[in-house]
Formats: C-alpha cells, structure tokens, sequence
C-alpha cells in the first residue's frame, strides 16, 4: 500500500512539475529503460530520448486527471518506453518489427497516440517561435508562459508605457498565429 | 486596432479578469455578434496550445537538467556498458552468411582433397624410374636434334628425356638389364656411363609383369669391355646380409648400402625381396649387390607410404628370363658374367671396379 500511495504521490509531483518527484523516477526507472534500450541496438542517447518522452507522456496522463494507475509505475514505464521504441527502429530501420502483446499495450497506445498529436503541437509552436525572431518571442513567453503583467514587461523590454508594450505583443501574436496555422493547414 | 481591443477583451474574459456587468455585456455581444464568438473560439483555442507549448517546454528542460544533474553526480550510468554485444547484434545477419560462406568453402576444399588423395593413396607402390616431364618437344624434333648433332658436331647432345633409371650389363657384348617400367612406352632408349659416354640400344625384351627389361648397345662407340667384374648370385641370400646398390638417381652415380630385411616383397611376392636401402626416383633397375659383389637382384620399387621398404627382384628371376630370351637364336650367345671377380677386394675397390658397368637408362 505504500508504495502505491508513494507512486501516486510521484504521479500528483510530475503532474505538477515538481522537481523532487521527477527526479524520484528519473533515478527510480532510467537504468531499466537504459538497458531496455542499448541492448536492443540503441544507444545511451537513444535511451535518454525514448525514456523522457515517456516521462512527457506520464505527465500528461497525469495531468488529464483521470488517471489512475492499474499497474505499478515501473511496468507501465517499460510498457511506454518498449513501444516508442520499437516505433522508432521502425521508423529508422525500414523494417517490420513484430509488434506483439497489442492488447496488453491497447491502453497505452492511447496515450501514445495522445501524445505524439501534441508532440506534433508542440514541434509546430517551437518552429514558429523560432521563426517569429526576438524580441517578440522574448515577449511573447514573457507574457503568455511567464504570465508576467504587461507593466513589468514594458520596463523589462525598455518600451515606455504598457500600451507600447500591448500594442508590440498584439503585433507579435498575429505574426505567430499567422505562422503557426499557415504550417498547420500544410501537413 | 478594433480586433486588438477585442482580443484583449477575450484574453481578459477567458482569465475571468472582467468585471461582472462587464462580462455580461461581453458575452451579449458574443451572442450577437457571431465574428467575435469565431473569435472567441479560436483565440481561446490557440492560448491553449501555447498554454501546453509553454507546460511541456518547461518540463523537457526540468527533465534535461535532472538528467545532466543525475548523470553528473553519477546516480545513473551514461555509459554503455554491454557495447561488446552490439556489434554482435548489428552485423549478425552478415556474420551468419560469413560464416556459412566459410563453412561450405571449407567443406568444399576437404571433399577435394578427399577426392584427389584418395586415389593416389591406391597407388601404395612407388616405381623408382626418375619422371622428367617435358613440356614441349616429341620424338621428332628429338630425332631431328640427334641427327644435327651427329652431322654438325660431336658435343653431346642434351635432349630431354622423360624417363630415366639405372641399368646394369650383364654380358660385355652390350647386354644391359634394367626394369620394364624405366624404358616404359618409350620409342628410344639411351644409355649413358658414368663417364658421360652414351649409347644407342635397342629394346630386346620386356616383361612387365616380372618388371624386367633387357637393352643391347647398339653404337659404334661401344667398346666391348674384357671382363664384367660381378657375377650373379643364384642362391638365396639370408636376412640381414650387408647389400649395396649403385644407380643414377641424379645425373652422377651414387652408391647405397643397407640389409637385406625380408625374403619376400610387396604383399608376399616371392619374385622379389625386401631391402633396407636408401633410394630414390632413379634407382630403379640398379643392382643390388652382396658384400662379395655379386648380384642378388635388381632394385625396383618402394612401398610409398613406408618408410625404407625398397624391394628387389631377385636375380634368379633374371636367369628365368634370359632363359627365355637365349630361345631366339639370335641372343643365343648371352653369356652371364663370371663368379665375382671384386670378391676379396675393399668397398672402395669393388665400386671403382664396377661402376663403370653401370648404366643410366634414359627413355624418351
């Protein structure tokens, strides 16, 4: 029991973001997926990857809510960590890999899927804050992920009054919406 | 301008920032206004996504900094400890076909070997007539050498023979007994002294089941010699008496010494016997003489897979066959030599003596 209760406890720190609890599964789980990975033709970086995304896959299930863990966080972990990688030596290798046990993994192909839709999200808003360039982008994360009032940001930027400021950042959001969507429509 | 102070409307109205009678009036406007509902929806949409951009943005960057931090304080292992099995993985499949690749040349090599060897592994008996193989050049042009030789100038011809043995005379007239295999199939046969001299012969018998041969010099040059120093030795020899040989298995005489070791030969052939005795490719047709120099027989072969197993054909059965030859009226005056003429005479001596009736045979 406690160490359900410890998992969940790990699960509501990760759903947080909270350094400690990451850390806690970090040293908890890597090895496993480490050795997972290098001994079926990855490497030590391979393994990295494929272990963080299935931490970015936990923290979104986690923050969804209804998550419930029906299986230890170490088997669901291997379980997460074994399937984006067999996708990914299929991916690179060309080659079938035999995807068996597809209805043990059902629940977590779900999540998967889930999570590559955002990853692709994701992939489309960094590419266009990139492509956006400074200061807007400063400005932009700034205001909308630092959540710092405009004031602030029109000293931290030197602009002369908030107005300013509001008015750049207006300029700077159309420049990203038009951005990201003119991507999104492509694919 | 209009659509930005909209926007800062939504942003506000999606943060809950508005005032109550604000929000009513904002949310009336929605209702009517179908433009900024679009808009609504979509903004709050996209603040969304960049609500998850940011999220996730911020944990991959925990995330790397636990890793640095862990791998840095050694918590978890960076490493690859199990490298050595990954190449094993990679190149599995071409190791695989390497390895049958090896495996089946290996086979292929073994059967060969197999194949060839066996069938010179029949032959257990080794004819001792020295194999010179000629790569060009037939009786023709050997004839047509021969003739230049003899019209142009005396110098020695040096034609390639291809087989050559020992032979030795029996009767001063230029009778020379050797053995069938030497003058095997050949058209020409030329004999040669231990001084270099060679004569022409003619084939007057062979027999090749007894493998014996008889030559006579047929050459002007010849010069009937007074006396054959050896005689031949008819009765039986006894195990372990002291034999010598002298033949040609290089172009220089050699002599042999070595025993007696058994009274038969090759697979209890009672026509020959068996001596310890160095000899070689060459030997062959040479005689084997008793401490008193007489002829006991006439070396002919060896066991191949044996070690110093040389056997003789005896000499009595050279008797038989010159009887056999004396029928025709024509060799009816073969006489064999004398009793030994060397018998109380030094090794040193007797060779000196006798070398000179000893004969390479060359056939072409």
């Amino acid at each position: 029991m406690t160490t359900d209760s410890n998992e969940q406890a790990l699960l509501m720190g990760l759903a947080n973001n909270e350094r400690g609890a990451i850390e806690a599964i970090y040293r908890n789980h890597y090895s496993m997926v480490k050795t997972l990975v290098v001994s079926n033709s990855g490497t030590a970086d391979d393994a990295r990857d494929v272990f963080q995304e299935a931490l970015i896959v936990l923290y979104e299930k986690a923050r969804s809510g209804s998550f419930e863990l029906h299986s230890q966080l170490k088997t669901y972990i291997y379980a997460v960590c074994r399937r984006l990688w067999l996708k990914r030596l299929q991916f690179d290798r060309k080659f079938s890999v035999d995807l068996a046990n597809a209805e043990e993994t059902a629940s977590i192909e779900e999540d998967i899927e889930k999570y590559e839709l955002r990853s692709c999200d994701f992939e489309l808003m960094e590419k266009a804050m990139e492509s956006l360039g400074e200061p807007c982008k400063a400005l932009l994360e700034s205001y909308y992920l630092q959540k710092k009032k405009m004031v602030e940001i029109a000293r931290e930027f030197g602009y002369t009054n908030a107005d300013n400021a509001k008015n750049q950042k207006y300029k700077c959001l159309m420049r990203l919406k038009k951005i990201f969507f003119g991507h999104y429509k492509k694919p | 301008m209009e659509e930005m102070v909209i926007l800062e409307s939504i942003e506000r109205y999606i943060r809950g920032e508005m005032l109550p009678e604000e929000r009513i009036f904002f949310e009336e406007l929605r209702k009517n206004n179908p433009g900024v509902d679009q808009m609504v929806v979509e903004h709050t949409d996209f603040l969304h996504r960049m609500e998850n951009f940011g999220e996730r943005k911020s944990l991959k960057a925990t995330i790397q900094d636990i890793h640095n931090q862990l791998s840095e304080t050694g918590q978890i292992k960076i490493s690859q400890e199990p490298k050595v099995i990954r190449p094993w993985l990679r190149y599995r499949k071409v190791i695989g076909v390497a390895a049958s690749i090896a495996g089946i040349t290996a086979l292929g090599i073994t059967g060969m070997v197999t194949y060839f060897s066996s069938k010179t592994a029949n032959k257990s008996l080794e004819d001792l007539s020295r194999k010179v193989f000629i790569l060009g050049g037939n009786m023709t042009t050997l004839s047509d050498r021969l003739k230049e030789d003899s019209s142009k100038t005396p110098a020695p011809a040096q034609p390639a023979f291809k087989l050559g043995g020992t032979g030795f005379l029996i009767d001063p007239k230029g009778y020379i007994v050797t053995n069938a295999h030497v003058i095997d199939n050949a058209s020409t046969v030329i004999v040669q002294n231990n001084k270099g001299q060679e004569f022409k012969t003619r084939i007057i018998y062979v027999n090749p089941i007894a493998d014996l041969a008889f030559l006579k010099i047929m050459d002007s040059d010849y010069k009937v010699p007074a006396l054959i120093p050896y005689g031949m030795n008819k009765s039986n020899v006894d195990l372990g008496e002291e034999i010598f040989t002298l033949g040609y298995p290089r172009d220089e005489i050699v002599y042999g010494e070595g025993y007696l070791s058994a009274k038969t030969g090759f697979r209890g052939d009672t026509l020959a016997c068996q001596i310890s005795i160095a000899a070689n490719p060459g030997n062959s047709g040479g005689p084997v003489l008793d401490k008193n120099g007489d002829v006991i027989g006439i070396l002919s072969n060896r066991q191949a897979q044996a070690q110093g197993v040389v056997f003789a054909i005896r000499s009595k059965y050279i008797l038989s066959a010159l009887e056999e030859i004396k029928s025709d009226t024509a060799y009816a005056d073969i006489r064999l030599p004398q009793p030994s003429a060397v018998k109380n005479l030094d090794r040193i001596q007797q060779i000196k003596k006798i070398q000179e009736f000893i004969y390479m045979v060359k056939s072409y």
